[in-house]
């Protein structure tokens, strides 16, 4: 068991050292680094300069092995924008998009598991097709269309609901109470809505998948109460649907470019936006790392915790 | 004398006129037909038939382990005298596991993969006993003895995809005993496993059953299983019991062209020096409700009567019946 969770954990090193070259290479990709924040005429000399106090006159392994320390503790220097550090704009702008991303999670996620359950006990039936019926629809309707919909109904039109930034006034200190979390539901709700279709047709299939096997009569034929049986279809839906529903954190975390710039949730997607603009490029930089990292440690944490539920997985 | 106390015995469960259909807007299946039987104390009854001939579905009838949503069952099904298909749900699960309890054929498809072997065994003993996790652990731990599972205690902590098929069975077998049942549905329990483990199988179960003086419908397709473990023997063909009696009478004086047919075409110890013969044709198509013999159209002693008349069973003697219209015209 141990000597897995060290191999799987071997595993995404390389994928980690990969997302780093790559996001460190970011800053050639669109050309000359400089050039969003040299002005026009800029003399050689100032050029020059510059260079030296980015540290761009160094050979790229260099740049890449200081870079990388840097980060590492911490550092993803100045933002070209703010003038601030990174780290700091990246710190406040995470929360904001942890605070989405858990609410998503722990009101919509479950939900979506419930419907997948009910519909794949009754496969076939009519609470079935109402449930995967809504699945498609949350699946296939363009995520930013439905919440510019749901401003012009819940904010415009009926005037319930606000529709920009995390509370009352554009205030940023986010604290649970009404008129906060009044600001959260209508993002919850578009950028939730197509994991929890994804969630629910993958809980539909595992269930019915595992209704079907033999085991299922078998514990019937124990004489174990439905609920009894119920936990063990459970147990047996929970490692696929660990993976889904890492895959779909993962994704609110990294996804929310639209949902919050629609909203002016100023998270990390927001801040991605707002930084691919300005060519912004120690943010990019920053927030592309982070965000990529996050989502190599959920998959780490998936990973294992799928074998605490099922230990075949170790062996294979 | 062995059968003498056997006819004495009382009837444990009694099965009567068992009618099985499965409905689908597709297709319907009249997969048992009047199947009617019963099992006494200590009594080992083999249910022999092919493939679709409905031994398994009768089987899981008992336990009223069918999809309810396609399937109809009519007929009675009694447990010392209680009625199983009306029985309410709660009482159902009172006898699931505690009075009759299943052992399925594909032991590696019949455990819950993601419990270990010693949670299934004993969820199930808690369930019924209603003991503590200590004493159901210790009961177990017994069990797993019972069938000679070797290192016990250990195998109590095995996931089933840890155990070979063989021992896998074996503790199926535990499983099914643990809550002390009356009576043990064996659906094909050595089908899915070697020849040489299949053997190691059947006498385990044998002397399981008469240690605990159990009752067992064995259900198999393989004659020399049926042979080798029933008191008593019924032939299914077409989703109905076609010959039933006292084995040693069936096997050396079958009274059906269907019986007589398998044991012509099997090896087993009366066949050596006789030549094999198969059956002609294949099962009958049963989306219609019986009408005739349905064993009429490969039968090469069917008349015209048998394939316009349904056979009644005739009575040859103490629980011997052979459902056949044209008794002693054939032989």
């Amino acid at each position: 068991m141990f000597s897995y969770f060290i191999k799987r954990l071997l595993y995404a090193l390389p994928i980690a050292i990969g997302v780093t070259v790559f996001v460190f290479s970011l800053v050639y990709m669109g050309g000359d680094p400089l050039d969003a924040v040299l002005p026009d005429d800029a003399t050689a000399a100032d050029v020059q300069e510059i260079k030296e106090i980015y540290g761009f006159d160094k050979p790229l392994p260099v740049q890449y092995i200081r870079w990388l320390g840097r980060a590492i503790t911490g550092d993803f220097g100045t933002s070209i924008g703010t003038g601030l550090p990174v780290a700091d704009e990246l710190g406040r702008a995470l929360v904001n998009t942890l605070i989405l991303a858990i609410c998503s999670a722990l009101t919509g996620f479950p939900f979506a598991v419930f419907l997948g359950t009910l519909a794949g006990y009754n496969h076939g039936q009519r609470a079935d097709k109402i449930v995967s019926g809504f699945a498609i629809t949350g699946v296939s309707v363009p995520h930013y269309w439905l919440a510019i919909v749901m401003v012009i109904v819940f904010s415009v039109e009926l005037n319930i609901l606000p529709s920009l930034g995390m509370g009352p006034g554009g205030s940023e200190d986010w604290t649970l109470d009404w008129a906060h979390a009044k600001h959260l539901i209508l993002p919850v709700i578009g950028g939730s809505i197509i994991s929890m279709g994804i969630i629910a047709r993958s809980m539909r299939a595992a269930v019915a998948e595992i209704l079907n096997q033999e085991f299922v009569r078998a514990l019937r034929s124990k004489g174990l109460s439905e609920s009894r049986i119920a936990y063990h279809v459970m147990k047996n839906a929970l490692p696929s649907i660990l993976g889904v529903v890492g895959l779909e954190i993962g994704s609110l975390m990294g996804g929310s470019i639209l949902i919050e710039t629609i909203f002016s949730w100023p998270g990390a997607g927001f801040l991605l936006n707002e930084a691919i603009f300005r060519r912004d490029l120690p943010v990019l930089q920053g927030t592309i790392l982070v965000l990529a990292m996050f989502f190599v440690i959920l998959n780490l944490i998936v990973d294992i915790s799928q074998t605490f539920v099922d230990k075949r997985i170790i062996r294979t | 004398m062995k059968n003498n106390s056997k006819n004495i015995a009382p009837t444990v469960l009694s099965v009567s006129d068992l009618k099985v259909k499965f409905v689908t807007p597709d297709y319907s299946v009249h997969a048992v037909n009047n199947v009617s039987f019963s099992l006494k104390r200590g009594e080992v009854l083999s249910v022999l038939g092919e493939s679709g001939s409905g031994k398994s579905v009768t089987l899981s009838a008992i336990q009223r382990l069918l999809p309810k949503n396609i399937t109809s069952v009519e007929g009675s099904i009694k447990i010392n005298g209680e009625e199983i298909l009306t029985m309410s749900a709660r009482r159902l699960n009172q006898l699931r596991g505690g009075q009759i309890a299943m052992i399925f054929q594909e032991p590696a498809t019949s455990f819950d993969p993601v419990f270990t072997v010693g949670q299934q065994i004993t969820e199930g003993i808690r369930h019924h006993a209603g003991c503590s996790q200590s004493e159901a652990d210790k009961k177990a731990l017994e069990l797993l003895d019972l069938v000679r599972i070797p290192s016990a205690k250990d195998r109590l902590h095995n996931y089933p995809f840890e155990m070979s098929g063989g021992m896998r069975q074996r503790a199926m077998i535990a499983l099914a005993l643990s809550c002390d049942p009356m009576i043990l549905l064996a659906d094909e329990p050595t089908t899915a496993l070697d020849a040489t483990v299949q053997i190691q199988i059947l006498l385990l179960l044998k002397d399981i059953q008469k240690e605990l003086g159990l009752s067992i419908i064995f259900v198999t397709h393989d004659i020399g299983v049926s042979i080798e473990i029933g008191d008593r023997i019924a032939v299914m063909y077409g989703g109905q019991i076609v010959e039933t009696g006292n084995l040693a009478e069936v096997i050396n004086d079958a009274k059906h062209p269907y019986t007589k047919g398998l044991l012509s075409s099997t090896i087993h110890a009366n066949s050596s020096g006789k030549r094999l013969h198969a059956i002609p044709g294949s099962p009958p198509n049963l989306s219609n409700a019986p009408s005739n013999c349905s064993f009429s159209e490969r039968c090469e002693f069917a008349n015209e009567t048998c394939k316009n008349t349904i056979p009644d069973n005739v009575k040859l003697g103490i629980e011997r019946f052979s459902r056949c219209l044209r008794i002693g015209v054939w032989e």
